[in-house]
């Protein structure tokens, strides 16, 4: 056996490097007509608005040039140290250490949060960065329960993020309620929502499911535009009060915090309160969502993505499961959106765009669907990296559009891919994603 | 009468535009007694068990489920998974349908998950942990174990149900459909893919279920030493109608049966039986 594959691959560097060479010559063609016309020929305004152009040529021959060795090298060393991932790249023992720390990651990111605010005080870019990041971990996490768990692909999900923070502006603008009154009517009322949108796409399963959710953000978003009498359209909904703590405001009044507990007013006060806030509520998510998977309703959540007709073998009504799993998830992205209207102090439609969607959708599916820690980590890295590379001006997308390509090649089903049993006898041991359905709405 | 049965099929009739897959079809199954659905390929076998257990809606005909001391369930009225919860029929399918992305004690958890949605206060008693759902937990798990040690694969409890092997994966989809705890368990062809240890072994766990449990069953089986060796009684169907029915030594001397299993005709299948012995 060993001697026949070795041979094989042995058996003629000459036709080796005639394919070598071959794909290189495809590369190299592709990237001249490719960028023939993007750097080849530069185009501008001239002074007097006619068109003017001048040749790059030389720029074309490097990047085409580059592009041949860059092609040559990469088959080479796919020839000759195999498939290149992550498994080849690092050594074993790197991956064994890693695999080790990987354990106490979450532990550690959870006291690093906690700690943020200490640490980072003076700093109100990087305590507002973290709030940012902290919300959208906080939706990542509620759309994993719709997308990760139980398989159901929803494109909409800013809908209810959209319905929570309106809730909460009209709720407290027009009778006066405050932001922990609020709280919870908002996530009442985005799971009524969640409920809403259900009914009508139980019977659709994957693309089609997707369209439906999509358009249900659409509608959502218009209704609200729209809507003058009541949400102000285009206007938004302004001087949104700010949260209190039990009561007591944040502010340099008499009776605000600073002034009860005798310490100098600083509006970073208000920063950190509001870190905290949005805080504790992602972790009351993740906390749920946890519980709610040991739970006989989480399991029904994950057997309906695995195999829905098997469910309704076994006489589970997968009706109300998916139901309950669009109002849970709905329900966190009402909370999100109550802390976004209630942080920004002004709404308007322009905040709930598909674009939002898309984002939260791509952060779980980069972390791994149905993972709780890759969420996480993929919310930092899209939200803290698209702002690590502001330095970067023009090339930030390229780089962050790079880094995600990069990313599904090496790991498809995202940066935590494998699943975690919810019940074990003696040992859990992850599940590979090989065998972990996705679901198909 | 009645007690005796557990299910009884009257003029079933199922039509899928112009084909008539099942046509004018009535047998019973007797309580605690395992039955057995034969015929060739498209007789119309698992179109019949569809009905049954409500993934298809029969175009005419009565199911009735018979319960002791309670009235008849109509079977044909009901949804699948109302079939399952409320009529306690369960069922496997003829190509496995496991959660393969799941342990396999998940894969048994999930098979009780109506008694735990209960005794969990849908889902708010479990949420906070109350000592009720904690204890009903634990009885789910003592029950999951029960069955792996029955299908012998206690030692595997927490792989991924996609990783085992077929003939396990089989029995295991039969221990799921048990932890329902039904009343009527109808096996979708349970011995395909199997080899002739694995189908003894079937045979016997089969007929344990139905002397432990009493649990009566309804089996779809390609596999005549499976069928012969367990079955009480055999319904003998071919082109959606039944041909034959009995003891399973009557329906294998049955020259109709012979016939449509040979694809010759009855006078020509008999002469060959003649001429054999």
């Amino acid at each position: 056996m060993t001697t026949i594959s070795s041979d094989h691959v042995k058996a003629s560097p000459k036709s080796d490097i005639a394919f070598i060479l071959k794909k290189a010559f495809i590369s190299a063609a592709v990237a001249l007509v490719l960028f023939s016309l993007m750097i080849g020929v530069r185009t501008e305004a001239g002074p007097t608005g006619q068109l003017i152009y001048w040749t790059r040529f030389d720029d074309l021959a490097a990047i085409v040039a580059a592009v041949f060795g860059g092609s040559i090298l990469v088959e080479a060393a796919r020839r000759w140290l195999g498939p290149i991932g992550p498994g080849t790249l690092v050594p074993a023992s790197v991956q064994g250490v890693v695999a080790q720390s990987g354990r106490f990651l979450a532990p550690a990111l959870l006291v690093f949060t906690l700690l943020v605010p200490v640490i980072f005080y003076n700093q109100r870019y990087i305590l507002d960065l973290g709030i940012l990041v902290l919300t959208y971990v906080m939706l990542g996490w509620g759309l994993n329960v719709v997308v990760g768990l139980a398989g159901l692909l929803d494109l909409g999900y800013v809908a209810f993020y959209a319905v929570g923070a309106y809730s909460y502006a009209l709720l407290a603008t027009s009778f006066d309620l405050s932001f922990w009154v609020c709280l919870p009517l908002a996530g009442l009322l985005a799971a009524c929502w969640g409920v809403m949108l259900g009914f009508p796409v139980l019977r659709l399963r994957g693309d089609y499911l997707a369209i439906v959710t999509l358009a249900f953000g659409e509608i959502i978003r218009l209704v609200i535009l729209n809507w003058q009498s009541l949400t102000g359209g285009p206007n938004g909904i302004s001087s949104i009060p700010r949260p209190t703590l039990f009561g007591i405001p944040l502010t340099n009044d008499d009776d605000g915090l600073a002034a009860l507990l005798g310490i100098e007013y600083s509006p970073t006060h208000r920063i950190v309160f509001l870190f905290y806030v949005i805080l504790g509520l992602a972790l009351l998510t993740n906390w749920v969502t946890i519980r709610l998977r040991r739970l006989p309703i989480g399991r029904a959540w994950e057997a309906l993505r695995e195999d829905e007709i098997a469910c309704r073998a076994l006489g589970i009504n997968t009706t109300t499961t998916k139901l309950t799993a669009f109002a849970t998830g709905a329900m966190f992205g009402g909370f999100a959106g109550a802390f976004f209207a209630t942080r920004q102090g002004f709404i308007s439609p322009e905040s709930f765009t598909f674009q939002e969607s898309a984002l939260v959708l791509a952060i779980v599916v980069l972390g791994g669907m149905g993972s709780q820690l890759g969420v996480a980590i993929a919310a930092l890295c899209m939200i803290g990296g698209f702002e690590l590379f502001r330095g970067l001006d023009q090339y930030r997308m390229l780089v962050l559009g790079m880094a995600m390509v990069l990313l599904m090649i090496w790991r498809p089903r995202g940066i935590i891919g494998h699943r975690a049993p919810t019940v074990y006898l003696k040992k859990a041991e992850a599940i590979s994603s090989d065998l972990v359905k996705e679901g198909h709405g | 009468m009645s007690d005796h049965l557990i299910l009884s099929v009257d003029h079933l009739t199922m039509r899928f535009g112009g084909i008539v897959a099942v046509n004018d079809l009535s047998f019973a199954a007797a309580r605690g007694q395992i039955t057995a659905l034969i015929g060739p390929n498209g007789a119309g076998k698992t179109t019949v068990f569809n009905c049954i257990t409500g993934f298809y809606k029969p175009t005419s005909g009565a199911i009735r489920l018979k319960q002791r001391g309670a009235s008849d369930i109509a079977l044909e009225q009901l949804n699948d998974f109302r079939i399952a919860k409320l009529a306690k029929v369960a069922r496997t399918f003829q190509n496995i349908r496991l959660f393969p992305g799941m342990t396999v004690l998940e894969n048994l958890m999930v098979a009780q998950h109506n008694a735990l949605m209960r005794a969990s206060g849908l889902t708010f008693l479990g949420l906070i942990g109350a000592p009720s759902w904690r204890a009903a937990e634990k009885r789910a798990i003592d029950l999951a174990i029960f069955w792996l040690k029955r299908i012998n694969l206690f030692d595997r409890a927490d792989d991924a149900a996609g990783n085992l092997p077929y003939g396990d994966q089989r029995r295991l989809e039969i221990a799921r459909a048990m932890c329902t705890e039904p009343a009527l368990l109808c096996l979708d062809e349970p011995a395909a893919g199997l080899n002739a240890r694995e189908s003894a072994a079937l045979s016997e766990l089969l007929l344990s279920i139905r002397a432990d449990q009493g649990t009566s069953i309804l089996l779809i089986e390609h596999d005549m030493s499976v069928v012969m060796e367990i079955s009480d009684h055999v319904v003998v169907m071919d082109y959606g109608v039944k041909i034959a029915e009995g003891s399973p030594q009557r329906v294998r001397d049955d020259p109709k049966v012979i016939a449509a299993y040979l694809g010759a005709d009855e006078k020509e299948a008999i002469s060959v039986m003649e001429s054999g012995e």
